[in-house]
């Protein structure tokens, strides 16, 4: 059968199954469109976070993200679970048991003040305005490379679904689904996966077989790889980095910015008891390590398979001819995947040197330069983009048309899952701290209803828009997202639960000054507002202050948020009697109904 | 559970001494030998490599589940020793 049509088939099935979890899980009243009724088990809240949580960077571009970097970009794997230890331990439990609708509510309360929970929603709505673009634009990639459309259409395709079960069934419809869509992209992501760890090192667990002996050469994998990309003039994979404090203030600013994250904490609303809340943090992280602990084996043994096959003689001997990668015939039937992948211009050859040959090396490393030219070389020939490591995965191992299609299907899984969880954070954020608070207190529990699903509708629309025109800061996910989550909501909800005495107006200047702060410190390097050429410095190492990057910047605008926000609470008022008593009844579990509004 | 008792103030310094002691873990594993102290742990092999490449990569992220149930698993039962847990 076509690979069109086997694509087909499994994106079409899994699209039916969500639709049907949304017909089945239709919301009836506010408490259902928000935290899905408070019924969910820890254990499907767990797959369901898991889901949310893994974005279409996560499932795509993840792999080969560590694979170009090596030990440095191990940063992305720490970073983006360690956060979960943050969040089961300093405030999901809690927040659970304050057992409200949304974030910016519980900072509104614990700090009795409008304004405070107005920053919190301006700083929720751009961090997950940013990410969900980058959501949207995953889709329509991901169908037009699968389901050879134009990428606006399957972007529209996608907005459609997503459409169908986030706005009839709210967070109750979204937790279903996303528990559809962790199984589909978690199987989609580990069996080409065990086949390559089985093919290169016999050992079906990737994560073990990334540590084990490469079976045709004999040697550790890893040393293995090192040898073969040090002998073409790049770093050496395993290769410790330099500048630790900015490796360590990175990974802090990822993992505190994990935990400040709305639409990952809003789904720890969504169970029954804070003991629940506990363990579903758990479940999470366990779903998440799945594709977490796999994701580093593929990257290092895609690597090496990429190494290999343009090289099969050895680094010391010519490389392959592209003739060979061009016929299909080829016994080893290994290669071809290259040419097809070439045509979509994911990966690239140009002939330099005019021999036929695919001379792939670090053409950048001066100190590799003689030793090219001595080898007749002209410069590096090849290059891919990094995504090629997982979209080019079955097709590498060598695996049927299906796994293909359970790729496609997968990814779309992974996008339209975070997309929902975000466009939720955003619709509730709208019509629960907005409307209901702000705009019109004395709307029934229907009316609010309406106005969420209103809200949740125009936040697609303009979701699709985006991510069909993306602006530029929308590149800027890491910094943008994780970096406001980091600096602002992350320390004003750890206050709120762990001290009594930060008052409004501490937090809200501790937030606003955590904000403003990093902001300035992005900006300044990446343009202001993101313009291109408005930069004050050039986004270079060497002009980072102490070696910051404004990737990492987030970790010390917390700090600056807590040093505010405790300065400014100890010299003016502490909070009223019943703010501390509200405090108190976080702590202690007893008491803790399903999440209401009032 | 409401107001100031001697209990509720005992059952807050539990939960804080476990919290902290988790959380020297979650440093120790992931700051710790995954970054700062790796050139010190440079000479335990694993798999071709050296153990903070283990951690930055595997470890660091098996230490963090194991840490999460331990957590929700003791605070379960101090939640029932000081008769806070929910019913």
């Amino acid at each position: 059968m076509d690979q069109f049509y086997i694509n087909l088939i499994f994106v079409g099935a899994s699209f039916l199954i969500y639709i049907g979890i949304a017909i089945w899980a239709k919301a009836g009243s506010t408490s259902d469109f928000y935290v899905a009724g408070g019924g969910v088990h820890p254990i499907t809240n767990g797959a369901a976070i898991g889901a949310d949580w893994m974005s279409a960077a996560s499932f795509i571009s993840m792999a080969g993200l560590i694979a170009a970097g090596g030990y440095s970009n191990s940063t992305f794997l720490m970073g983006w679970t360690g956060g979960y230890v943050l969040l089961a331990m300093l405030l999901a439990p809690y927040l659970r048991k304050f057992g409200k609708f949304t974030v910016p509510q519980f900072i509104g309360d614990r700090y009795y003040s409008e304004n405070a929970r107005l920053v919190a929603v301006i700083c929720l709505i751009i961090a997950s305005v940013t990410y969900v673009i980058g959501q949207m634009a995953g889709a329509g990639v991901a169908f037009s490379r699968f389901l050879e459309v134009d990428s606006t259409m399957g972007l529209i395709i996608a907005a459609v679904v997503v459409f169908v079960y986030a706005v009839l069934g709210g967070m109750k419809g979204i937790t279903y689904t996303q528990v559809a869509q962790y199984c589909v992209l978690i199987v989609a992501y580990t069996i080409p996966a065990v086949f390559i760890s089985l093919h290169l090192t016999g050992n079906p667990i990737p994560g073990l077989g990334m540590f084990s002996t490469h079976t045709e050469s004999g040697v550790p994998l890893l040393a293995k790889l090192n040898q073969v990309i040090t002998d073409l003039g790049f770093n050496e994979y395993t290769a410790d980095v330099d500048n630790k404090l900015n490796m360590v203030l990175f990974t802090l600013s990822l993992m505190i910015g994990t935990a400040g994250l709305p639409h990952v904490i809003i789904r720890f609303f969504t169970v029954p008891k804070v003991a629940d809340a506990r363990w579903s943090g758990g479940w999470a992280l366990v779903f998440i390590a799945l594709l977490y602990l796999t994701a580093p084996a593929v990257a290092s043994m895609a690597r090496l398979n990429i190494m290999t096959t343009l090289y099969p003689e050895g680094t010391a001997a010519q490389p392959i001819e592209w003739a060979e990668i061009e016929n299909e015939l080829d016994e080893d039937g290994n290669r071809h995947w290259i040419k097809e992948w070439e045509i979509t211009g994911l990966i690239s050859f140009e002939d330099k040197n005019g021999d036929g040959r695919v001379q792939y090396y670090n053409d950048k490393n001066p100190e590799f330069a003689a030793e090219a030219e001595a080898r007749g070389w002209q410069g590096s020939e090849f290059s891919y983009n990094r995504d090629i490591l997982v979209l080019a995965n079955p097709e590498i191992a060598n695996l049927p048309g299906w796994v293909i299609g359970l790729i496609a299907a997968g990814g779309l899984a992974a996008a339209l899952s975070t997309a929902a969880g975000l466009l939720l954070a955003i619709s509730s954020a709208i019509s629960h701290d907005l409307i209901k608070s702000r705009i019109n207190p004395g709307i029934s529990d229907k009316g609010e209803l309406l106005a969420a699903r209103i809200s949740m509708a125009i936040a697609i629309v303009v979701a699709t828009y985006l991510g069909a025109n993306p602006p530029g800061f929308a590149a800027q996910v890491v910094a943008l997202a994780f970096g406001i989550a980091a600096a602002s909501l992350f320390p004003a909800l750890m206050m709120g639960i762990f001290s009594k005495r930060v008052n409004n107006v501490g937090a809200t200047l501790g937030m606003l000054s955590g904000l403003i702060f990093t902001l300035v410190y992005i900006f300044m390097y990446k343009g202001w507002f993101f313009i291109p050429g408005t930069n004050n410095l050039p986004d270079t190492p060497e002009n980072w202050i102490l070696g910051i990057s404004p990737l990492s910047i987030g970790a010390v605008g917390a700090l600056v948020n807590f040093a505010v926000a405790f300065m400014v609470s100890k010299a003016t008022a502490e909070p009223p009697v019943e703010i501390q008593e509200l405090v108190e009844s976080v702590r202690y579990p007893r008491g803790a109904g399903s999440a209401h509004d009032h | 559970m409401s107001g100031h008792s001697y209990d509720a103030e005992n059952y807050w310094k539990a939960n804080l001494r476990l919290i902290l002691g988790s959380l020297v873990i979650w440093a120790l594993v992931s700051y710790g030998f995954a970054i700062l102290l790796r050139p010190m742990l440079a000479g335990i092999a694993v798999g071709g490599t050296d153990l903070g490449f283990w951690f930055a990569q595997q470890g660091s992220i098996l230490t963090f589940i194991v840490l999460i149930f331990h957590y929700s698993w003791r605070m379960n039962k101090i939640d029932e020793k000081f008769g806070v847990h929910e019913e």
